[in-house]
């Protein structure tokens, strides 16, 4: 392996490095904006710190340096597929692709938390800052090309969730929602990085390129299948797919909602990242071996995700069942193993996330001081209190049920058109089954907006202009991406 | 001489009891962190055994990176720990059910 550090290949990198240095910079400002303020205490007797126009200071550093990188992604992307760093980082299309993608998704989650952190006294730079360096290690994970820099982008990424799931230190139940996360978090990373180690021993390389070549040279053995086995479990566990999936309602339940909007939405495509990095880029030949296990996994999450989001009264309960049955369906297009199948799971993916950013978006703004907007009641009669926000919540919902036209029914469709492509059909008809019982739960949601009438002691909405363009902006997204896939569907293509 | 297969068999061993830890113990948070620690250092046993063997310098270079990890890890965790401690007073695993259905 050549060790040469070249200056130029910074370059390529300059997305990763203006957030890193936007999160630095976050950190510095909330050091010296407010002295007097505890950062993190929740004391309703001083709400007027939280008001101060200094303290909206990070908020504008981290809007700016995700602007900035996202215009840096533009810049350096495309052009033919580059290795850098002695083959531990790849530009190729799909990062460009997926930067763009986490990097838009973090700009919405970033304006719809700002009302709601600021009426709890909460806007402070640790927010920001740990936000940030989540959105970094997701970057680093859709740009990897060796186990190493994968781990250190899955870390990077986990560390920052679990602290901001815990960032409402008052919270008992976001306590007890970080400590689960936490430790099944590092159980998952301890099993994948067992699969790791037996991949190492096995090919005798980290990186990809290498250890694909090293695998279609050799028959297939117990120690690959071995490491097989305990990689996607992990991949499994990333996910939260079932079996895997015992802290995802828990942590959606627990976490404060905004933690829980940035940990909702852009992870997913970083987990998709991940898997493919891991199963399409280094594992290819192992394929009849790995599409057997997602295909149970796949099943599993379709099925129970489905049927217990049925039971659920708590409302971001039933979204993280909710998440674990669309798991399934990305599952679903990575297990078919072929181009169009990867291009439907990362459409998906990518669909998902600006989905679940919105719903959790007017979650947020439904939500009032010291109280979170988590029953289904509390979208009771939503249309009568502003029937903008509760058309978008509509279309939310429906586009997760998979209504046509919005875009829901088309990363349906393509996963399932790429499953029935590989003579699947029965699995198609299962999972055409699940989802037919997961339109019960949704449209109950759009029930609740639009045919109850509002509680008599509900307050008025939170929320600023800022917020309600960009609700706006989303939710019309994710009709016009239903409209005219084509775009990004050949971005996604293009990506294989 | 020592062989590739023994030293991964102490490492399996480590991994099993430290994966039992996290996955039976019902008393104390404290067990959990440290069987966690435990878990990453027999992945460490395994990639320096496999480094070793392969005469290939790699694995324990990602050791060291595993190292570095862990200690954040822990850090987040005793803290997240603290936290919990703060708000509930007790880190014995079963009282943690507030969150369930």
């Amino acid at each position: 392996m050549p060790m040469s550090f070249a200056a130029e290949q910074l370059l390529s990198i300059l997305p990763e490095i203006t957030i890193l240095i936007s999160a630095a910079l976050v950190l510095m400002a909330d050091l010296f904006s407010d002295q007097g303020a505890s950062p993190g205490s929740v004391s309703p007797n001083r709400p007027a710190q939280a008001a101060r126009p200094v303290r909206g200071l990070s908020h504008g550093l981290t809007l700016l340096g995700l602007v900035i990188a996202l215009g840096l992604t533009g810049f350096v992307g495309g052009g033919t597929p580059q290795i850098l760093f002695d083959g531990h980082l790849i530009q190729d299309a799909m990062t460009d692709l997926l930067r763009a993608a986490i990097l838009i998704i973090g700009i919405l989650a970033f304006v719809y938390v700002r009302p709601w952190l600021e009426e709890r006294g909460l806007l402070i730079g640790e927010f920001y800052a740990l936000g940030l360096l989540a959105l970094l290690g997701m970057l680093v994970m859709v740009s990897a090309n060796s186990f190493l820099a994968l781990y250190l982008g899955l870390e990077l990424q986990a560390l920052a969730l679990y602290a901001l799931v815990a960032f409402e230190r008052d919270s008992a139940r976001g306590a007890e929602a970080a400590m689960k996360y936490f430790v099944l978090g590092a159980l998952g990373s301890g099993l994948l990085l067992y699969g790791i180690s037996m991949l190492y021993g096995a090919t005798g390389s980290i990186t990809f390129g290498p250890v694909a070549a090293a695998l279609s040279a050799q028959e297939t053995n117990e120690v690959l299948v071995f490491g097989l086995a305990f990689v996607v479990i992990g991949i499994g566990f990333k996910f939260g797919a079932v079996p895997f999936h015992m802290w995802v309602p828990d942590v959606y339940e627990g976490a404060p909602t905004p933690a829980l909007l940035i940990l909702g939405s852009a992870p997913k495509i970083a987990a998709l990242a991940f898997a493919v990095r891991i199963l399409v880029e280094a594992l290819p030949s192992l394929h009849p071996d790995w599409q057997g296990m997602l295909l149970i996994l796949s099943v599993l999450s379709m099925g129970l995700g489905n049927l217990v989001a049925i039971a659920q009264s708590n409302i971001k309960r039933m979204l993280g069942y909710s998440t674990i049955s669309h798991v399934g369906f990305i599952l679903l297009g990575l297990l078919a193993g072929s181009r169009q199948g990867y291009a439907a799971a990362m459409f998906y993916a990518i669909v998902y996330a600006v989905m679940a950013a919105g719903a959790f978006g007017i979650l947020l703004i439904l939500s009032r001081q010291g109280l979170d907007a988590e029953r289904l009641e509390d979208l009771k009669g939503l249309n009568d209190r502003d029937a903008w926000y509760a058309a978008m919540m509509g279309l939310m919902m429906f586009s997760m049920a998979g209504v046509p036209p919005t875009v829901g029914f088309m990363a349906k469709l393509l996963v399932l058109e790429a499953v029935i492509r590989i003579d699947l059909v029965w699995l198609a008809v299962v999972a055409v089954f699940f989802s037919i019982i997961g339109a019960f739960y949704y449209l109950r949601v759009v029930k609740f907006i639009y045919f109850d009438p509002p509680a008599p002691d509900a307050p008025p909405l939170a929320g600023s202009a800022g917020v309600r363009a960009a609700i706006t902006l989303n939710a019309l997204a994710v009709l016009a991406l239903g409209i005219y896939p084509a775009a990004l569907l050949s971005l996604c293509q293009a990506a294989f | 001489m020592i062989a590739l297969s023994d030293y991964l068999i102490l490492g399996g061993l480590l991994f099993v009891i430290a994966v039992a830890g996290i996955l039976l113990n019902r008393k104390n948070l404290i067990l959990i962190l440290i069987c966690i620690e435990l878990m990453l250092l027999a992945v460490n046993m395994n990639f320096i055994a496999f480094s070793h063997f392969l005469g290939d310098m790699t694995g324990q270079v990602f050791v060291f990176f595993i190292l570095t990890v862990a200690a954040a890890e822990s850090a987040i965790g005793l803290a997240i720990l603290v936290v919990l401690f703060r708000t509930r007073r007790t880190i014995n695993v079963e009282d943690l059910d507030a969150l369930k259905g």
